[in-house]
């Protein structure tokens, strides 16, 4: 249907954010935001979420449920100065694994973007390249990274480094074919009339190429710096001293109930964290792509 | 056929940009069968003419272009530009350059630019000017054109015929012989289109270039076209090449001249019958 593909694509001789500073776009949208129904929506769906959890386990004492550490206790646990299973939020332990796992996952995820961003532009760009490395590629990305474990032990001698090297192996395949995706998903009529208007090879790749695939290049570090944050639990669950996995493993060991949850929403929140700075990286690399969505009102 | 240059009104007579399409042939060959896209196809256009290639979608002629182009090659034939050989059997493929810019069906701002930086694209890539030139000069050239005031809105934000319009300018900017238009305004509303019409003929009668324009919409064809080349379908090569007598400038009011309509009579039934070729054939969109 080539008639509805031709359609405009933006909404016309609407020019609303024109002149708006990268602050002000920013505050408009938040205004959109607050001014939708949205927030309220969110809260509720959190009230619902947390009222759930006590009273399925604290009120109803649910089969399965009366078994789990229930929200008071969590609660109580994670504000108390002197924690009865050691962690809370006036431990300074509690904040060391919170920096491991963050260190950890920083290295893993640089690392990935660095090597992950050029290669899936040169697995795009290249047949050739991708013809010779793509099969391996395809054929090593389903391996789960647990079962990456032993191997990373033997190749590294050190746990720490073992441990980096599994998260950076399942963030380095999702930012590399999500690159490779959006080099290749570039419409061909931006290459040709960058070659039409006299740009060279290079300048092909410097003005269309990249910022053409910006987008789904952090579309692909979304991924990553979520698939990074799963392996490194993992890694961190089976060997290794602090860092979120560890303390989530060796409570569970010790039956240290309420201190897992306390990990685990932990874990949530650092993750949203991260997710949510590279998705800023992005919005300021792609203001383009910012002012469409806000002319969108999105 | 006539071959004379068209008279622009109170400016120097072109001197540059005749194409000559010299029987070329375009054979596809997916899977192995063959698939003849351009037939011995012959065409010449005079220098600075608007030359309006009509037929129904899929006929071939965007393949046509894509050999004027450079994106393309082509089988058998020449095609020269002012004498020079763009493509020929020897060298099948013509090297893409700013003295032929094409203006893509669907449009092909960079939207990660602002207007302005797309505008200034090709002089400042091929280091002609250095950028502050050029922006003086896309400033001044966006200014002629309408379109003062969105220079550093990106081309998301700008209706869809602003947008056409700034390719437009960003195609002018390298000064080039030849404008290739890929049924520009096919996406746009039929009031939108109307404008639009005149704001290129404005632009036209400021920048004489030539101009090898696709379309299947015959008033357009004929409306903005000193000749209009009626193109059969699978394999395409010139069923009727009409030369358009109303004189330029032309605007809206032309529409309903007598001679606008005798026009259209005369070549009606031939598009007509190529439309319904393609349409039993059951061609896709291309």
């Amino acid at each position: 249907m080539p008639d509805a593909l031709a359609q405009p694509r933006g909404p016309t001789d609407r020019a609303q954010p024109e002149e708006m500073s990268r602050l002000g776009l920013t505050m408009y949208r938040l205004s959109l935001w607050l001014q939708s129904p949205r927030p309220y929506l969110m809260v509720v769906g959190f009230a619902l979420f947390l009222g759930f959890w006590y009273l399925a386990v604290e009120v109803w004492r649910l089969p399965r449920f009366k078994e789990m550490p229930g929200i008071t206790t969590v609660i109580k646990e994670w504000l108390s100065p002197n924690p009865t299973y050691g962690l809370s939020f006036h431990t300074a332990e509690y904040y060391q694994h919170i920096g491991m796992s963050i260190w950890r996952v920083a290295q893993a995820f640089f690392l990935a973007t660095v090597l992950g961003v050029p290669f899936g532009l040169f697995l795009g760009w290249s047949r050739k390249f991708k013809e010779y490395v793509f099969p391996v590629f395809e054929l090593l990305r389903p391996i789960p990274i647990l079962a990456w474990v032993p191997l990373a032990i033997v190749m590294f001698i050190a746990t720490e480094s073992a441990i980096v090297f599994l998260a950076f192996l399942a963030s380095f395949f999702a930012t590399a074919l999500n690159t490779m995706l959006g080099v290749e998903s570039l419409d061909e009529s931006y290459t040709r009339a960058a070659s039409c208007l006299g740009a060279g090879k290079w300048q092909v790749f410097r003005h269309v190429i990249l910022p053409g695939a910006l987008p789904f290049i952090f579309t692909g570090l979304q991924i990553s710096i979520g698939v990074s944050w799963f392996s490194l639990v993992a890694a961190e669950m089976v060997s290794g001293q602090y860092g979120l996995g560890y303390v989530i493993n060796t409570s569970y060991m010790m039956v240290r109930y309420p201190t897992i949850v306390i990990g685990m929403i932990t874990l949530g929140f650092v993750g949203y964290a991260t997710s949510a700075l590279v998705r800023i990286a992005g919005d300021y690399l792609m203001e383009w792509r910012v002012r469409e969505l806000a002319l969108a009102e999105r | 056929m006539d071959l004379r240059a068209p008279e622009p009104r109170g400016g120097p007579a072109v001197t540059r940009g005749r194409i000559l399409i010299d029987d070329v042939v375009k054979i596809y060959d997916p899977e192995g069968a063959a698939v003849m896209a351009v037939d011995h196809c012959s065409l010449d256009i005079a220098a600075g003419e608007i030359c309006m290639i009509v037929g129904p979608s899929g006929c071939g002629k965007t393949t046509l272009l894509n050999a004027i182009a450079g994106f393309h090659d082509i089988t058998s034939g020449t095609i020269l530009l002012d004498g020079e050989v763009l493509c020929s059997k020897d060298k099948p493929k013509a090297e893409p350059g700013p003295d032929r810019i094409v203006v893509f069906q669907n449009g092909a701002l960079f939207p990660w630019k602002t207007n302005l930086d797309n505008v200034v694209f090709g002089p400042v890539m091929q280091g002609k000017l250095g950028r502050r030139e050029a922006v003086d000069k896309g400033r001044a050239m966006m200014a002629d054109a309408g379109l003062a005031g969105v220079e550093l809105n990106y081309p998301g934000e700008v209706s869809s015929g602003m947008r056409r319009r700034v390719e437009i300018v960003r195609a002018l900017m390298n000064d080039p012989k030849v404008l290739l238009l890929d049924e520009p305004y096919r996406a746009l509303d039929s009031l939108t289109k109307s404008v639009m019409h005149e704001a290129l003929l404005e632009i036209y009668y400021r920048n004489k270039v030539t101009i090898f324009f696709i379309t299947h919409d015959l008033e357009e064809a004929i409306f903005l076209g000193h000749k209009v080349a009626i193109m059969t379908t699978r394999p395409c090569k010139p069923k009727k090449v009409l030369t358009v007598d109303i004189p330029h400038p032309r605007d809206y009011g032309v529409l309903t001249s007598k001679r606008f309509r005798e026009l259209i009579e005369e070549t009606n039934d031939a598009v007509h019958e190529e439309a319904l070729k393609a349409f039993q054939a059951g061609e896709k969109e291309g």
